[in-house]
């Protein structure tokens, strides 16, 4: 008997308690009217960055496509006749791509990075495909004085090995001299 | 009312009932909206009330389909007993002083009888669609509605027994002095649950319970189908509402304005106070259902009914209230 009452007073309470809210705020945020604050390094869409210099910092060297998840990333290496890499086309398919920002983490010249934009949406799926000249901006992104080819040890045109920035000249191997 | 009055006015309450029905499906989201903090649909039109028109559109043009394992004729007609029988209910309803459709002498049980219709739309829904979890749901709706018919027919006799008549016309009438729900409080109690449960509303919807049975009953609905069911729960919900405030508030007496107003507004609270229930209770077990239902509420109803006989009794040597 005891026990039946508790459970009816418990049903009586929760009713009381919800109708409470009558007076209570909305949560919801009314999203197109009403934006959401965005960190300034919110993680959102993806783009291809550049140097200082204005050339493109992607090597194509593959590694964010592996780290990619969802598998969204395809691009193909090239060689240009300065001898710097650069990929032949760099396409991002955003139906697929999560945001996770490993293809970021894992980008050895910055050149990837995800910016707070997130509002992208398509009526046409095939739109959701970007490429590389969709993808890239102008400037440099969240790293503003870093050139990949100025110190890395990689020989291109103007710059043979041991010249980069803080890198000293190659040991000879087969020389005695100390 | 001339025979041609009739006609029309049971013409314009059947209009109202459906279109209080479908009006009532986006107003029951925005109420539900306010008591968990958020909206609910406010884009379409002011306030959001054309939702309910794009609601509709998207209904109707829904492929309508029949599922190939279906019983093909039963699988049609049972949408359409629910919405008959609920639109039959509202024929006995007393609007006003002389407002009414008809005012049959058994008019409380034809209101039983006409809900206790609805339930065979469930069961043949269920039974017609071939699936398992149509099936469970028409299983669960019949033991519910068995169970629960009960006690719902018997909590209403106290009223009667006050008012000494079957007729909702006299049943209302004889609220001048006091309101049935004072001295029928339990009677009132044990009708509003059970009217919850013929109506298949949220806290006792176990015959569709979607966690569990996907749709229930209606698995295998779509389109105008779909729509038939769920225009039938909301006109039993308006129904059931209708059916309180005259047996226990008084249907249409109240000072100042017009009876017609006062039952509009007593509706209307005890229909958000539905919507409440519905937002505020969890859906019970199965078991827990029929355990409520056998153990708890029928012995209530019977005191109830034994307390008011005898005081009837007491206060008119064997004669009514009146």
């Amino acid at each position: 008997m005891m026990q039946l009452w508790e459970s009816f007073w418990s049903q009586i309470r929760t009713i009381w308690r919800v109708l409470k809210h009558t007076f209570t705020k909305a949560e919801t945020v009314q999203y197109p009217e009403q934006k959401p604050y965005l960190a300034p390094r919110y993680r959102g869409r993806i783009v291809l960055t550049k140097d200082p210099d204005g050339d493109e910092r992607c090597v194509a060297c593959n590694l964010c496509a592996a780290a990619c998840p969802p598998d969204c990333i395809a691009l193909q290496q090239g060689t240009r006749e300065d001898g710097r890499w650069y990929p032949e086309f760099f396409r991002i398919n955003f139906s697929r791509c999560i945001m996770c920002g490993l293809c970021e983490e894992a980008c050895p010249t910055n050149a990837i990075q995800l910016i707070p934009d997130f509002e992208m949406c398509e009526y046409d799926r095939q739109n959701m495909v970007y490429e590389k000249e969709h993808l890239m901006i102008d400037g440099t992104g969240k790293y503003h004085d870093y050139n990949f080819y100025r110190v890395a040890g990689m020989a291109i045109e103007g710059k043979d090995k041991g010249e980069a920035e803080n890198e000293a000249p190659p040991i000879d191997v087969r020389s005695l001299l100390p | 009312m001339s025979d041609g009055m009739t006609v029309l006015f049971a013409l314009g309450v059947m209009a109202a009932a459906v279109g209080g029905a479908a009006v009532l499906t986006w107003f029951e989201r925005r109420l539900l909206g306010v008591w968990q903090d958020r909206y609910g649909p406010n884009r379409l039109g002011p306030f959001g009330i054309l939702q309910v028109a794009a609601d509709m559109i998207k209904l109707l043009t829904k492929h309508d389909w029949v599922p190939p394992f279906a019983d093909r004729v039963v699988f049609i007609f049972a949408p359409t007993a629910i919405v008959v029988a609920m639109l039959m209910g509202f024929a006995v309803i007393p609007f006003g002083p002389d407002l009414h459709i008809i005012d049959v002498n058994i008019g409380l049980l034809f209101f039983l009888g006409m809900t206790s219709l609805a339930v065979y739309s469930v069961l043949l829904g269920g039974l017609a669609s071939n699936n398992k979890y149509a099936l469970l749901g028409g299983l669960r709706s019949a033991a519910q509605m068995v169970s629960y018919e009960v006690f719902m027919g018997l909590s209403l006799m106290g009223v009667v027994m006050l008012s000494g008549s079957f007729s909702l016309q006299d049943i209302v009438a004889a609220q001048r002095d006091m309101w049935f729900c004072i001295p029928q409080f339990l009677g009132l109690f044990v009708f509003l649950i059970a009217g919850i449960a013929e109506s298949h509303r949220l806290p006792f919807d176990l015959p569709e319970a979607e966690h569990e049975l996907t749709a229930g009953f209606h698995t295998e609905y779509g389109g105008m189908k779909f729509a038939m069911f769920m225009l039938g729960e909301y006109l039993g919900l308006i129904l059931i509402s209708a059916m309180i405030v005259t047996l226990f508030f008084g249907g249409w007496l109240g000072p100042w304005l017009p009876p017609i107003v006062w039952f509009g507004i007593k509706t209307f609270f005890v229909i958000c106070f539905f919507i409440l229930l519905r937002a505020a209770i969890p859906r019970p077990r199965y078991d827990q259902l029929m355990s409520l239902g056998w153990k708890v509420m029928l012995p209530i109803t019977l005191i109830n009914l034994v307390a008011t006989g005898a005081i009837a009794l007491w206060m008119h040597d064997g004669g009514a209230m009146t």
